[in-house]
């Protein structure tokens, strides 16, 4: 299974393109690397492959056709922010069941305590949040999960246990996942490759490859000494 | 006790802040509104039926607001017609409310559906309101029905261009957006994560539209294009007194008017404290 853009142009304003014919595709049990200078619209991508942002040019499409509108979204976003990513009014139980029933199994995965579930969004550390965030986008359905700077906020460690229970999970369930971040070593960690959208004489961007195979190895070297 | 006394004092004449302050108001607010409500359902007939013993009598203890040209008692004639006019305020108020929802939630389901309701928001400015409750009203036979749905009509578009855009900001939280991807509906999203948001603005939003409500109804009706004559309202008793204004009988328009005024600039500083207080930088003052 295939999650393809094709020829994407994108600007949030008709005299400034921020994509421009940009391809890229991700295949099912897949991680993909994504970098690029910050404002280089890597964000900007991710919410068209999610369909958050639906007036682009050009095609997004899973293996061939089009993305459902008002079905469940076999792409889902995740962004640096998880305190925007829930509604401060719900509380943690209503907001992580709100697509799905997660798992029991997810949930210990994820190290969310069910002491959580009745607290409200502002009585967690934004790596609790996240993690709610992960554990409610990787349903059974899900089939690719974009992943924005996701773990940018939190430390060392707790960046190293959200990976493993994310490449655990997507494993499981065999989801593709787009990883975009800028930190080197964990691209190094978890990516099969790495592409870079970058801006070249202010005529556009294009995709290329960065760097190709990386060891998949244990997450532990992640930490720094 | 010398030391008691002034401290004791201090505590009481210590200003209160918006908060409190508010609080009191709505309970003054209630206590008034309720107390003209049942006054007005339970009034003694006998109060307001003619009596030409006692025809223009001047304020007195026996009758505070003074008695009109049939002698009936002033005091209970106001109180008759404030009723009606919270009755009417209440309903058109909530009519406005109403439509500015529906708007509101309408206008963020595409671009089409916004200009629309854009388009509508200007138009509905731009139209003297008096002008257009006078149209509705006589459209619709007139009568309290008639008052108040012009009054309605008329009143839900600040409202709606503030719902509008409110509803712009919350519609681009990445929740919403999530939401979606769950497959939600837009409805249930409305339903579900934008509703609840709003439910105070609208709250605030009634009780601001309300005094415009009222005085509306009065001009309306004392411009004789509202409530019957054979109705106690407000603008029927000050249309009346004119013509006996020149007699000298002051008191048929300055008590009824007053009280009018009173109500409505209590319900107008209540919905302001009301605004300031959900305003997190103003809360403190
Ligand atoms: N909602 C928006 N409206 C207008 N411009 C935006 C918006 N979001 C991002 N941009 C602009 O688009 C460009 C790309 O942004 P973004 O996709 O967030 O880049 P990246 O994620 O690579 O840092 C930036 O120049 C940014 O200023
Ligand atoms: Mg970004």
């Amino acid at each position: 299974m295939y999650l393809k853009g094709e020829n994407i142009s994108f600007g949030y304003r008709k005299d400034d393109l921020i994509l421009n014919n940009v391809d890229i595709s991700l295949g099912s049990g897949e991680v993909l690397g994504l970098v690029g200078d910050s404002g280089s619209g890597k964000s900007t991508l991710c919410k068209i492959l999610a369909g958050y942002e639906k007036n682009y040019q050009g095609t997004v499409s899973i293996d061939g056709k089009k993305m459902p509108s008002n079905a469940y979204n076999p792409v889902q976003l995740i962004f640096q922010h998880p305190e925007k990513a829930v509604n401060p009014r719900w509380k943690m139980k209503d907001i992580l069941n709100e697509g799905h029933v997660v798992s029991q199994d997810v949930l210990s995965s994820f190290g969310i305590k069910t002491s959580w579930l009745e607290r409200w969004p502002n009585e967690l550390s934004g790596g609790e949040l996240q993690r709610f965030a992960l554990a409610r986008a990787l349903s059974p359905e899900t089939k690719f999960l974009i992943a924005d700077e996701i773990t940018t906020m939190v430390d060392a460690i707790t960046q190293v246990q959200i990976w493993e229970s994310i490449l655990d999970i997507a494993e499981k369930l065999n989801i593709g996942i787009l990883v975009v971040s800028h930190e080197k070593n964990l691209l190094k960690k978890v990516c099969h490759e790495v592409i870079c959208l970058s801006r070249i004489n202010n005529a556009g961007l294009y995709n290329e490859l960065a760097f190709r195979d990386m060891q998949n190895a244990s997450l532990g070297g992640m930490v720094p000494e | 006790m010398s030391t008691a006394f002034p401290m004791n004092n201090k505590g009481l004449l210590r200003p209160l802040n918006l908060r409190q302050r508010t609080i009191l108001l709505i309970i003054l607010m209630s206590l008034l509104v309720i107390t003209i409500l049942t006054s007005s359902l339970y009034m003694d007939s006998e109060l307001l039926s003619t009596n030409f013993g006692s025809k223009n009598l001047a304020p007195s203890l026996e009758h505070p607001f003074g008695t009109d040209w049939m002698g009936r008692d002033m005091l209970a004639r106001t109180l008759a017609g404030l009723g009606l006019s919270i009755m009417v305020g209440i309903f058109a108020s909530t009519i406005s409310t109403l439509i500015s929802v529906f708007l509101g939630l309408f206008s963020s389901m595409g671009k089409t559906a916004d200009s629309i309701v854009s388009w509508l928001v200007d138009l509905f400015l731009s139209i003297p309101h008096l002008l257009l409750i006078i149209l509705v009203s006589i459209g619709l036979g007139g009568g309290a029905t008639g008052v108040i749905i012009g009054v309605g009509l008329t009143h839900w578009a600040g409202l709606t261009r503030v719902v509008r855009a409110e509803i712009k900001q919350i519609k681009t939280q990445d929740y919403i957006h999530i939401s979606r991807n769950f497959g939600k509906s837009y409805v249930w999203v409305a339903r579900k994560h934008i509703l609840p948001h709003l439910i105070p603005k609208f709250m605030l939003g009634t009780i601001l539209i309300f005094p415009h409500a009222i005085l509306h109804e009065a001009s309306v009706t004392f411009l004789g294009f509202g409530l019957s004559p054979h109705e106690p309202a407000i603008g029927i008793i000050l249309s009346e007194s004119m013509k006996y204004l020149s007699a000298g009988y002051w008191w048929l328009a300055l008590f009824p008017g007053l009280s009018l005024l009173i109500v409505v600039l209590a319900v107008d500083i209540l919905g302001e404290n009301l605004g300031k207080l959900m305003d997190p930088k103003k809360a403190h003052e």
